[in-house]
């Protein structure tokens, strides 16, 4: 390599005489050293020399090498196991990690050829409602959409240029599943789906000091995932939970009401039986605490006989609650205590007993109230409840619930399609979590583009026949951008650094991009507050700019071996697929009339804006 | 879901108005005269309400502001001063607004039944207690929707939020306040961070290449109907080149004028909230904190009384001078009450069972005085209301009163997105500071 042009020893030049100085040109070797040493670290860190083995992640375990060669994903004759216990280099299912593990209930639900039964009779469940619906659907999606779709729903960020190389040295076939199987296994899993649940079950809010700890709370959240505990057992502990706040973390469902309510120093019976009614059962009943239904929006009674719901139906539910109450030192404990409510038009208050809202014979009466409760909520007869808990994974996967809004399912129908065919699924299983995701995403309508080559309408995303466009939620969009602007896979194995980096950058983002709250999956709009914050804010400017070690942009600039490869790496990192062609044609142009580092700025900048980034599709 | 919407013109631009000032006022801003000229092409009719909201976060003491009873065994060491308002006094900690209260109203007697900061400011603020099946709508927001009419820069605007800014609710995040610091400072995000060439090459990539190529195949009306992604990068674009952008910037005042209103972050905030009201915002929120006085409550309420009294003194004068009074309605007031009685480490704690809230301009009764409380009160009643506050009024009837005085219904019916029938309030509005 030639020396720079500083550097030459060319005839009288006076540059050569500046270099007889021993300290500079002592100086000027360092110089040249570091710079060396700084490229060379850039490239490794880039990452652009090679499509990546991945050796140190923790989907390592199932190497590619040991990964099942399927021609295609579906039918998932693999998916319902995964990557798991069929790969011969894979530790024994005893040495796997807790996470790993699956419980002796659980075990059931790996079986092979239910899990297809399942996946098929789901697909022709759709096939039918897209017939009755006259429309036709969508071809379905190729696996860069549906691993980014993948990788969205279950860690929260898109794809990292890392994981989409890795995903490139896998048979095509076999990459949505190798795809989500990694996904699965990842601790962002347990973490990103610890705070959406945690939303479900305690809200956003940051509660009552003092008795009110979220954090402890979602720490539990994540550890229950993490264990793949069953989802009725998680809804148990919760509702029977006792002790303190600290100890016992779930005591925090019952003491994040402490800030309300009637009577000072106490839960709120009334929220709970709110909270409980909506994230455990997905129905809507909070209207009734003030008066009866008088249009038609609570149905309660039997399927033979609806009747709508009373204020009665909704405070008997609150008075489960009425037995927990706050003993000092102790915590939450239960206590003799009961329920008083004046009902509307009533002159004076009177007891309120527990009962549940319907379904009465599956509730055992000789069981203490919070424990009656659980253990009706959880009655593998009472379908309500994992119908709920269908609904809820279904949004957190596709972006919009089976059931909109995605706590508001009628008790008696009319249900969407396959949603007590994957109810009954999630409870004849052991009420797994990972096995519901498995299923959801192995279906065929889970798979539908989001495009189609012919007209479509709103009738085709209403039947599912397309899958539907749903906007990122705020800390999904600086995880995309962060996410985007790094060519390793930002997880938890990152260093300190990096987390903490992307942890600040992340909430002062989402401070100003505006929380969503409970509000989840609500389809509003993108703000002006929000496009000026993507448009001119520090955390776009500062990912697509100029950063020789940090910024994907930057090392792409300096070592693509040519400006399709540029283009082509930057999308990809971005957007998690490849140009079009009059994408790569017009940024082409721009390669060649500006300067190179420039025009791939500006390039991530543009993708980094796009709607594509900001909107699940 | 609601009809977005995303202004991008100040067709409500009273052309008539600025003309008038412009014809005889001295007291018209430059910023107003240089904007004159645009509102002349807009339609005529009278200039519509605004709002303008003090938010005393975290709850100033009634008894320390305007309900303060000297001499009592409650009325600590706050002491009273007469106003320019008949035989009405308030608090001495407030000299300066004693001179402008012949401006305004007072309701004393407002009650909730929120104790907690966080429901109590979401009380105050939508006219609803909390719910977890809906997020009510502020005021600033209700006021955007039932009138779309806007300007180049975002209608709703909030100046140095705290914790819970205005918002949108069922109405949709198109309708969250828009949210500014320091006026001192610049807006944020609104400077571009290259060249204008190169801004405009990015930007004419973005919507004429990738967003053309995300739209091809979807649905026809994506754009429009949902992610409103084009029309929202315009309308930043447009703000980010507007001459309305000016309103924030308070350093184009006289420094008379700046120095009246305090060199303060909400004296500033006050001082831009009465300059976007002038081109043509529909709602700004200003937060001063500093009122939970738990402990040496007398230190913290006259500390923040000293930011609030030339602020909102000066807040009153400007409007009243720049001819905006008239349709302006100032609201000054906090989520809660405090304590009539003084605790052991001499602050006053929560206290939503009869506290103060000031009205002016927009049709208010100037020195009209709603309610009182008891300088004597039984602390220790089951009824603490019903015992100790003379004609009290709810919060949802003093939402219905800042609904009626802008020109809304305030028995208004919407449909949230779930098609569930809303009042706009519950309330009934106070007609004895209604005029």
């Amino acid at each position: 390599m030639p020396l720079p042009k500083p550097f030459r020893r060319e005839g009288g030049d006076h540059r050569v005489s500046v270099l007889k100085s021993p300290t500079l040109r002592s100086l000027a070797q360092w110089s040249l050293f570091l710079a060396v040493a700084v490229a060379v670290f850039s490239y490794i860190a880039s990452g652009l020399n090679e499509p990546m083995a991945l050796p140190t992640h923790p989907v390592s375990r199932a190497a590619p090498s040991g990964e099942p060669r399927t021609t295609s994903d579906t039918p998932a004759s693999k998916d319902e196991a995964g990557s798991l216990a069929t790969h011969a280099n894979l530790p024994a299912a005893a040495n796997l990690p807790a996470g790993l593990q699956t419980s002796s209930r659980q075990t059931s639900g790996l079986h092979t050829s239910s899990f297809q039964a399942t996946v098929e009779d789901l697909n022709a469940e759709f096939r039918r409602h897209w017939q009755q619906r006259g429309v036709e659907p969508a071809p379905p999606a190729d696996w860069y959409t549906l691993c980014r779709r993948l990788s969205l729903a279950l860690v929260g960020s898109g794809l990292s240029l890392e994981e989409v190389r890795y995903l490139q040295t896998v048979p095509e076939a076999d990459r949505a599943r190798v795809c989500r199987e990694r996904l699965l296994r990842d601790e962002r899993f347990v973490q990103y789906w610890g705070e959406r649940l945690t939303r479900t079950f305690v809200g956003a809010e940051e509660g009552p000091f003092i008795v009110f700890r979220r954090r402890r709370f979602v720490t539990w959240v994540r550890d229950q995932l993490r264990d793949n505990r069953p989802y009725d057992a998680m809804i148990r502990d919760m509702i029977t939970a006792r002790g303190l706040w600290n100890d016992q973390p779930q005591v925090n469902f019952l003491t994040v009401t402490m800030d309300s309510g009637e009577e000072e120093g106490q839960v709120d019976v009334t929220r709970l039986a709110s909270r409980t009614s909506r994230a455990f059962l997905g129905m809507r009943i909070d209207c009734l605490e003030c008066h009866d239904d008088f249009l038609g929006n609570v149905t309660l009674g039997s399927a033979s006989d609806s009747r709508e719901g009373t204020q009665q139906d909704f405070h008997q539910l609150a008075a489960f609650f009425s037995v927990a109450r706050f003993n000092g030192l102790q915590g939450i404990a239960d206590q003799e205590h009961a329920y008083r409510y004046q009902y509307l038009h009533e002159d004076e208050a009177v007891e309120v007993p527990p009962e549940v809202p319907f379904d009465r014979d599956l509730a055992d009466p000789n069981l203490p109230p919070r424990r009656r409760l659980a253990r009706w909520l959880t009655h593998p007869q009472n379908r309500q409840t994992a119908r709920a808990a269908v609904n809820r994974v279904w949004a957190l996967l596709v972006g919009k619930p089976m059931t909109d809004p995605v706590d508001d399912i009628p008790l008696h129908g009319p249900l969407p399609p396959g949603m007590d065919r994957l109810a009954d699924d999630f409870v004849a299983h052991g009420w797994n979590l990972r096995r519901l995701i498995r299923v959801i995403t192995a279906t065929d309508v889970y798979r539908r583009d989001s495009r189609a080559p012919f007209e479509v309408s709103e009738r085709h995303e209403q039947a599912w026949a397309l899958f539907p466009v749903t906007r990122l939620r705020p800390e999904q969009v600086a995880g995309n951008v962060i996410q985007a602007s790094r060519v390793k896979t930002l997880d938890s194995e990152g260093s300190l650094f990096g987390q903490l980096q992307k942890f600040t950058e992340s909430n002062d983002f989402v401070r100003r991009y505006g929380d969503l709250g409970e509000d989840e999956f609500d389809l509003d709009a993108v703000t002006i507050t929000q496009r000026l914050l993507m448009l001119n804010g520090k955390l776009v400017s500062e990912h697509s700019g100029s950063n020789p070690i940090l910024n994907a942009c930057t090392h792409i600039a300096m070592f693509a071996t040519s400006d399709e490869q540029a283009i082509e790496t930057a999308y990809l990192a971005v957007l998690n697929r490849p140009p079009s062609g009059r994408e790569r044609e017009t940024f082409l142009a721009r390669l060649e009339a500006h300067p190179r580092r420039q025009a791939i700025e500006d390039l991530y900048w543009v993708l980094l804006n796009s709607s594509e980034l900001g909107w699940n599709h | 879901m609601n009809k977005p919407a995303i202004c991008n013109r100040s067709h409500h631009f009273s052309r008539r108005s600025l003309l008038k000032s412009a014809g005889g006022g001295l007291f018209l801003s430059p910023l107003a005269t240089h904007l004159a000229r645009a509102a002349e092409t807009d339609a005529g009719g009278g200039r519509p309400k605004s709002v303008i909201l003090l938010w005393m976060a975290g709850a100033p003491s009634q008894l320390e502001t305007f309900d303060p009873h000297p001499g009592s065994r409650i009325g600590g060491d706050t002491t009273a001063i007469k106003t320019t308002s008949g035989s009405l006094q308030i608090s001495s900690l407030l000299p300066q607004v004693a001179e402008q209260m012949h401006r305004a109203a007072l309701v004393r007697s407002v009650t909730g039944k929120e104790g907690d900061h966080k429901r109590a400011v979401y009380n105050i603020k939508t006219g609803y207690r909390p719910n977890p099946s809906i997020v009510h709508p502020s005021i600033g927001s209700v006021l955007c929707h039932q009138d779309e009419s806007g300007a180049d820069i975002p209608r709703h605007v909030s100046i140095l939020p705290d914790q819970s800014p205005s918002r949108g609710g069922y109405l949709g995040p198109t309708y969250d306040a828009f949210k500014v610091y320091d006026p001192a400072s610049p807006v944020p995000d609104v400077r571009r961070r290259t060249s204008p060439e190169r801004f405009h090459r990015r930007v004419d990539d973005l919507l004429d290449v990738v967003e053309g190529e995300f739209s091809r195949g979807r649905l026809p009306d994506l754009q429009r109907r949902r992610t409103l992604h084009t029309t929202a990068t315009r309308a930043a674009l447009t703000m980010m080149d507007s001459d309305q952008l000016a309103a924030f910037d308070v350093s184009q005042e006289p420094q008379q004028i700046q120095q009246a209103f305090g060199d303060t972050p909400f004296g500033r905030g006050c001082l831009a909230a009465a300059r976007l009201i002038e081109v043509g915002v529909r709602c700004v929120e200003v937060t001063l904190g500093g009122w939970d006085s738990h402990v040496n409550n007398h230190e913290l309420q006259s500390s923040a009384c000293e930011t609030l009294d030339p602020a909102l003194a000066a807040l009153l004068q400007t409007l009243k001078d720049r001819e905006l009074l008239e349709d302006t309605l100032v609201v000054c007031g906090g989520e809660f009450g405090r304590t009539p009685n003084i605790n052991p480490l001499g602050g006053r704690d929560h206290w939503p069972h009869g506290f103060s809230t000031l009205l002016a301009g927009c049709g208010i009764r100037a020195g009209a005085v709603h309610g009182a409380t008891s300088p004597e009160p039984d602390l220790k009643s089951d009824d603490p209301v019903a015992k100790n506050v003379e004609s009290p009024v709810t919060v949802a009837d003093l939402h219905a009163t800042i609904l009626n005085a802008v020109g809304v219904e305030h028995d208004k019916v919407l449909d949230t997105p779930i098609g569930r029938p809303m009042h706009l309030s519950e309330g009934t509005p106070i007609k004895s500071i209604l005029s």
